[in-house]
């Protein structure tokens, strides 16, 4: 097997008496859609922050393209390469599509500790921002406010800006959450493009768009995996089952 | 995909009506000492000239609360700072001003990098309730200076130099200098906005944890704000020694920060000319209520109180509003 | 210095403690639990002081203007939350600022009108004029010990209904967690009634019982407020605890800072540049102790612990 991208050893994270996150092992390789599935409540997004810095984990490590980032703070991650987007939608609203896309762009673009030329006519910057946005499929609406668009359009800014830092692996926090069916549906499409470039760790409640895209699927519950496999095998572990595919009477009927 | 209607970046035209709201008030200030020598009266430009500094000021402060979002109620500190790093080395006997700014830069540079660091360890309202601390701290500090006057402040029976002249030493002198200190503070605030670090500054008002998912250290940036914020009000207090030859304490009280953040956010905050128009606008109101009545504070506190509630925008809100739909 | 006179010190910087206290606590529980950040909240320590100065001058008994400046100091806290403050619970920070500051404006000049600019006092309560003995030649007022035992009661009465009383309960909710007590079906709007009033009535209670000590002047609540913040900040917004705790440290460390500083740098350096240099420190120590907190634990030694 090829190495791994990402990788989470022994991950434990507690808010007091609760324990979120249980001895997690997970793995990400290259080219890779990993899924991670679970029942409200399972700790998926709480991971997923651990991953990405927002929290810090009580103990375990993270590494990063072989790289040991746990002690790093959410923006040294990101500069390493960690993208990633939010469950609940978290975007510039004051600032236009282009701007916000951009502004991820800058990251990349050289220092930001630059105090005299107009940002916003960047070509560079601009350029590159309107190729990430054309590749999400959200290039017309460039020029509008980020606050003023759709909830699907903005759950679009959001991979936008995540891919637009030019990501070593993104980290997907439900990127279809809240979306209809068509949308989401061209959503995994555009998802299925980005996966030969970037690998995926990805929280979903959509199960076809799971199914669609993910090479492997983990279930979480109560903060520890209880499975882990194609997404064949989940379909078929009855300890998955009982827990989230829907089958409340997995053991009943077994 | 390639459809090249779509990879063009639509860029954003710069509006005309700031610059023009701001070109008349810099004529209007540039003939202010023309006027004055027709009716005679020198409390016109000694006016000017204090509004001008506190619009150096308070353009300073709307970086860090409009655009930054970072409310600051210590800010009259820096003036204090500067205003007393003039004041001192004079006092010692160094008179030149190529000596005073750069050590009033680096105090108060100092300064907000140690507070800043301490306080930009927390947000919201706490960053105000520290900030004030940490605005007491130096009013508290300078007051307990017992051989600079201590409480009572200190006259400078001598004004600084200016590179070995005594430029400095006439009114025009001053109010060329402060006038022009203005305008630079002005445009360069703009330019610093508009720049990739303004930039990154306002989107980390807007949503500072997708800032740090970006890839930026919110913090850095924020903390060379608040120097740069500190800095331009140090110099301000540099101008006020010069100006009005006396200092003291009450430069830094609280209550002179928190007349900045009215000036700010009268004008409208994170607005090309919010601030400048505000500080304008505090003393002209300043003026206009005490000249009826000694106790102008009983009307200034509750107008205070309608513009939080009402007011929203400030003047240049209004002056849009004015200007209709376009 | 002898250790009498430290003892002296102590008791002055539990004093000046105890009246922190009684401004702090209404302030924190007013920012923790409503978010709501009140710079007007020294002026109604003002207020109190000079309802002690008028109310002494009608009834020329400090016992009697303390019992009627109590009800009153409550209700102009009302009034002033009718009037202003309930206008401004869901907006942001910064109109909260600027409102306030529009108060205390009014407030402090309203007083120099009516008061005029001029320091006034009230002594204390006959009962109370007199001194105990320390130690041989040096005395120490019954009323600042009897303004000390005040406030520890009050505290710990607070704590009691913190503690023990359902009201006590919702509010101590609140500030970890205001929405629950909302979706709780408390009727919120009136917990902040409570909660204000009460608090208003406490700095007001101060303020009476610093008539005899301090000077009663207009902007007399400007300071000590900045110092009450400097208190909740390192109790950490919404503890009651904490202000106690931490106004206690801050009454000590300033009051012992202003003595043993420059009897300290005396030790190091001739004693002139002692006497200008000790004074500066010492009037920074409070805010150093909050740096230093602040830098430890950016929350504050007793913050409630918020449910996430």
């Amino acid at each position: 097997m090829t190495e791994a991208v990402l990788q989470l050893k022994g991950l434990q994270k507690a808010f007091g008496a609760l324990v979120v996150t249980d001895k997690v092992d997970l793995d990400l390789h290259p080219g890779e859609c990993h899924a991670l599935i679970g029942p409200n409540g399972a700790g998926k997004s709480t991971l997923i922050h651990q991953v990405s810095g927002l929290l810090q984990p009580d103990a375990g490590r993270i590494a990063f393209e072989g790289r040991d980032v746990t002690g790093q703070k959410q923006h040294e991650r990101a500069v390493a390469g960690l993208g990633r987007s939010f469950q609940i939608t978290s975007i510039l609203p004051d600032f236009t599509v282009l701007e916000n896309v951009a502004l991820a762009a800058q990251m990349r673009a050289g220092s930001s500790m630059r105090f005299f030329r107009r940002a916003d006519r960047e070509e560079a910057l601009n350029a590159a921002a309107m190729t990430a946005l054309d590749r999400i499929g959200l290039a017309p609406r460039a020029a509008a406010m980020a606050g003023a668009l759709s909830y699907g359009e903005k759950r679009m800014l959001e991979l936008a800006i995540a891919i637009a830092g030019k990501p070593r692996a993104l980290l997907l926090d439900e990127p279809m959450a809240g979306m209809g069916r068509a949308e989401s549906e061209s959503l995994t499409d555009t998802l299925l493009e980005l996966k030969a470039t970037y690998p995926m760790l990805l929280i979903e409640h959509d199960m076809e768009a799971v199914f669609r895209l993910a090479d492997r699927v983990s279930v979480l519950v109560a903060g520890a995996i209880v499975a882990t496999g194609t997404p064949d095998e989940v379909r078929a572990d009855p300890k998955a089952r009982a827990a989230y595919l829907g089958e409340d009477h997995a053991e009943g009927a077994a | 995909m390639t459809d090249q209607a779509h990879m063009q970046a639509p860029v954003a035209a710069t509006p005309r009506a700031p610059l023009i709201v701001a070109s008349v008030i810099f004529a209007a200030l540039a003939l202010i000492p023309v006027l004055a020598e027709a009716w005679g009266g020198a409390w016109l430009t000694s006016l000017a000239v204090r509004a001008m500094i506190l619009a150096i000021v308070a353009i300073s402060l709307d970086l860090l609360m409009g655009q930054g979002g970072m409310v600051s109620f210590g800010h009259s500190a820096f003036v204090a700072i500067g205003a007393y790093a003039c004041g001192i080395m004079i006092t010692e006997g160094v008179y030149e001003m190529a000596l005073i700014l750069p050590v009033a830069i680096a105090a108060a540079g100092l300064f907000a990098l140690i507070s800043g660091a301490i306080c930009l360890r927390t947000s919201g309202v706490s960053f105000i309730m520290i900030t004030l601390a940490f605005g007491q701290m130096i009013y508290f500090a300078l007051g307990s200076l017992a051989q600079y006057g201590a409480d009572d402040g200190l006259t400078l029976w001598s004004g600084p130099d200016f590179l070995g002249t005594s430029w400095l030493g006439s009114d025009m002198g001053v109010y060329v200098t402060v006038f022009a200190v203005l305008l630079a503070t002005w445009a360069l605030v703009h330019r610093i906005t508009g720049a990739r670090f303004g930039r990154v500054l306002r989107a980390a008002r807007q949503n500072p944890t997708r800032v740090a998912s970006m890839g930026y250290s919110v913090f850095r940036y924020r903390l060379t704000a608040y120097v740069i914020a500190g800095v331009i009000a140090a110099i301000a207090g540099v101008l006020w020694a010069t100006h009005a030859a006396f200092i003291s304490p009450s430069l830094g009280a609280w209550q002179r920060s928190g007349d900045l953040i009215v000036m700010v956010v009268l004008g409208g905050m994170a607005t090309r000319n919010g601030a400048l128009l505000g500080a304008l606008f505090f003393i002209l109101i300043e003026e206009t209520l005490s000249s009826i009545t000694h106790d102008w504070r009983l009307i200034f506190g509750p107008l205070l109180v309608l513009i939080a509630l009402y007011a929203r925008g400030g003047l240049v809100g209004l002056l849009d509003r004015v200007r209709g739909p376009r | 210095m002898s250790s009498i006179l430290i003892l002296i010190q102590l008791l002055n910087g539990l004093q000046l403690g105890v009246i922190l206290f009684l401004i702090a606590a209404g302030l924190t529980l007013v920012f923790g639990v409503m978010g709501f950040i009140n710079l007007a909240h020294g002026v109604q320590y003002m207020l109190g002081a000079y309802l002690a100065v008028y109310l002494y001058g009608l009834t020329g008994s400090f016992m009697a203007a303390l019992v009627l400046a109590l009800p009153l100091a409550l209700l102009l806290g009302l009034v002033l939350e009718f009037l202003v403050f309930r206008h401004l619970y869901d907006r942001d920070h910064l109109s909260q600022v600027l409102a306030t500051f529009g108060v205390i404006l009014f407030l402090n000049q309203l007083m120099k009108v009516l008061f005029g600019p001029a320091s006034l006092s009230v002594p204390p309560p006959a009962f109370l004029d007199f001194s105990f003995t320390l130690v041989d030649g040096l005395l120490y007022p019954a009323y600042r010990v009897a303004l000390i035992v005040a406030g520890l009661l009050v505290a710990l009465g607070l704590w009691l209904v913190i503690t023990r009383t359902r009201v006590g309960m919702l509010i101590r909710a609140g500030a970890t967690n205001p929405d629950m007590v909302s979706a709780l079906g408390v009727n919120v709007r009136r917990l902040f009634l409570i909660v204000f009033g009460f608090g208003a009535m406490l700095a007001g209670f101060a303020g009476v019982m610093a008539a005899p000590l301090y000077s009663v002047e207009p902007g007399m609540g400007d300071n000590l407020l900045i110092v009450a913040f400097v208190v909740i900040i390192i109790g950490g917004a919404g503890s009651i605890r904490g202000a106690f705790v931490a106004a206690l440290l801050v009454g000590l460390v300033d009051t012992l800072g202003r003595t043993l500083v420059t009897d300290g740098l005396r030790l190091v350096m001739d004693p002139s540049s002692a006497n200008q240099i000790g004074p500066a420190i010492a009037s920074m120590l409070i805010y150093v102790l909050m740096a230093l907190v602040l830098f430890w634990r950016p929350e504050g030694l007793f913050a409630p612990k918020v449910a996430r």
